[in-house]
């Protein structure tokens, strides 16, 4: 893993500090910090870093509740049980790609069902900011899932007898959900926000087959991917990889020393 | 739970029920339609299609673009499963059964390395695998997928063998049984159950994977299903290859939706890592 990984970066981090440029490759050289100073003094960058913070912050959000009631059907439901798990496995099991087409054509004009209820003329998919609604939505709809499952996990941990207790003390349905089952699901919580916000952060497949990053849409992955493979512009590119790399690492530092996080690691060690 | 068991009870959870489903199956459905669609009504805007054809099907089968594809999706996905699971057991069962120094940092690298952000390895990777030739081969794209599933591997694996019940082992040898039939029949029963979910995970992991095969490969020798389909085109210049995706969209997730059908108690127990047993 070490091989694949560590060596990889290490190389990467090499690259950003040269200029070099796949249709210049004469040219290479060892250029210092210079990379980082163009990534970082330019529009395209910030652009792309307050969209993906922004796809991140929402659709994590959104993500959150709509688990936390995707967790408590699935939970409590006392009919088809089992259909429902099943439904639900399917976003999170479908290819993100073919997922993202199916999201593209549904707000294509004239072809999708859902365009057809915008008023005429109108191009979702071609304007900044109801594209990135549609990426939120399909990224909302895509990982959910896997949100609910993992508090899912959670609240099977909350013991029945417990919320007997605090039902025959007199507490309603509301005050057993905030006071009893969210506390008692804090870690799972936790370790699910912490898994979504560092993927949410790296989202590339739905923006790309939605709107190609086009219109102020690119997310900080897909600015890497097209310095590397439209502009062949590998310097600039594993500057960006680089950048992306330190902005994950600093959300998940942040998560732990802030939220108390046990690491994520701790879920493995036992505390169960 | 029996006491609350009232009809209204059960139709409000029905209905409940039935947008869930509604939920998670209406995006699926609007591309299956899409891809029965003929290519004149494909820009129709109807959810049901007027006319069912399979043309869109015989369409992509027909070209070696597609078929090509799906043999590498399915090979490369398979092999890269294969030696993750089998690599990520010997790593989960060191970490569910022995202790020692550097465990914690293990397990913290692997996350580390799940979490982490995959363009940022495009791009030496993209630079080293051409200078080693492993650039658009099966190899080139199996070892990230390895690097990048084993930490899922090992966790969901370790997850389960802590659950399993060692001193059934050692009970087995009391009895009589050797070190190696003690393996055998006791404890390879109880992790089979975690192998295949794991499996499973990994597999539609790589199965998912965009981003590296369309970096890593340029022609059909290695791309996988996602990559070629985001480069389909149409059977002439000025059609837009709508149906033709679709229906390879549909084509990839007939194996998800069969996995699901099949294990989805196995899948939910495995993103949950075994806490709903108890």
């Amino acid at each position: 893993m070490l091989a694949v990984t560590a060596y990889p970066v290490g190389y990467a981090v090499w690259l950003s500090l040269q200029r070099y440029d796949l249709r210049f490759p004469a040219q290479r050289e060892f250029v210092g910090l210079s990379n980082y100073v163009a990534v970082l003094s330019d529009g395209y960058w910030w652009n792309a870093f307050s969209v993906t913070v922004a796809i991140t912050a929402i659709s994590v959000a959104i993500e959150l509740v709509l688990g936390l009631a995707l967790a408590l059907a699935m939970h409590r439901t006392l009919i088809a049980r089992g259909a429902v798990r099943t439904a639900v496995l399917i976003p999170y099991g479908i290819v993100t790609v073919a997922a993202a087409f199916s999201w593209t054509y549904a707000w294509t004009p004239g072809t999708g069902y859902l365009a057809n209820l915008l008023p005429d003329g109108s191009a979702p998919l071609t304007e900044q900011l109801p594209a990135l609604g549609i990426v939120v939505l399909a990224e909302v709809w895509k990982t959910t899932p896997f949100m609910a499952l993992l508090l899912l996990a959670g609240l099977a941990l909350v013991p029945d007898d417990l919320l007997r207790a605090a039902q025959v003390d007199g507490a309603g349905p509301w005050q057993r959900l905030t006071r009893i089952i969210l506390p008692m699901m804090k870690p799972a919580i936790l370790v699910a926000l912490l898994f979504r916000t560092l993927d949410a952060f790296r989202i590339f497949d739905n923006i790309y087959v939605l709107t190609r990053g086009n219109n102020g849409t690119g997310s900080v992955s897909i600015l890497g991917y097209d310095n590397l493979f439209k502009a062949f512009n590998l310097g600039i590119g594993s500057a960006i990889s680089i950048l992306i790399f330190l902005c994950v690492a600093i959300i998940a530092f942040l998560f732990i020393k802030l939220f108390g996080t046990a690491a994520p690691g701790s879920n493995v060690e036992g505390r169960r | 739970m029996a006491a609350m068991d009232t009809p209204g009870r059960k139709a409000g959870w029905g209905l409940i029920d039935l947008l869930v489903i509604g939920y998670a199956l209406t995006p699926v459905l609007w591309i299956a339609s899409l891809s029965f669609k003929p290519t004149s009504l494909v820009t129709d805007g109807h959810f049901i299609p007027r006319e069912w054809t399979l043309d869109n099907y015989r369409g992509i089968f027909a070209t070696d673009e597609f078929t090509r594809a799906l043999v590498n999706s399915i090979g490369i996905a398979i092999i890269a499963t294969v030696l993750a699971v089998a690599i990520g057991m010997m790593a989960a069962y060191a970490i569910a059964r022995l202790s020692f120094p550097g465990k914690k940092l293990l397990i913290g690298i692997s996350l580390l390395i799940a979490m982490f952000p995959q363009i940022s390895l495009v791009s030496p990777l993209f630079e080293i695998e051409r200078s080693v030739g492993l650039f658009d081969t099966w190899p080139g794209l199996i070892l990230p997928y390895i690097t990048f599933s084993l930490p899922l591997a090992i966790y969901t694996l370790a997850a389960f063998f802590r659950e399993i019940p060692w001193e059934l082992e050692k009970a087995a040898k009391m009895d009589g049984a050797t070190q190696a039939q003690a393996f055998r029949s006791v404890i390879v029963p109880l992790a089979a159950p975690g192998v295949v979910t794991t499996a499973i995970l990994v597999f539609i992991f790589c199965w998912n994977d965009f981003l590296f095969a369309i970096s890593l490969t340029s022609t059909d020798a290695a791309r996988t299903v996602p990559a070629a389909m985001a480069s389909f085109t149409g059977s002439s210049q000025f059609e837009e290859p709508t149906g033709s995706i679709a229906a390879a969209a549909v084509v990839i997730t007939i194996p998800i939706v069969l996995f699901v059908l099949f294990f989805q108690r196995r899948i939910v127990a495995g993103l949950t890592s075994g806490a709903v047993k108890g």
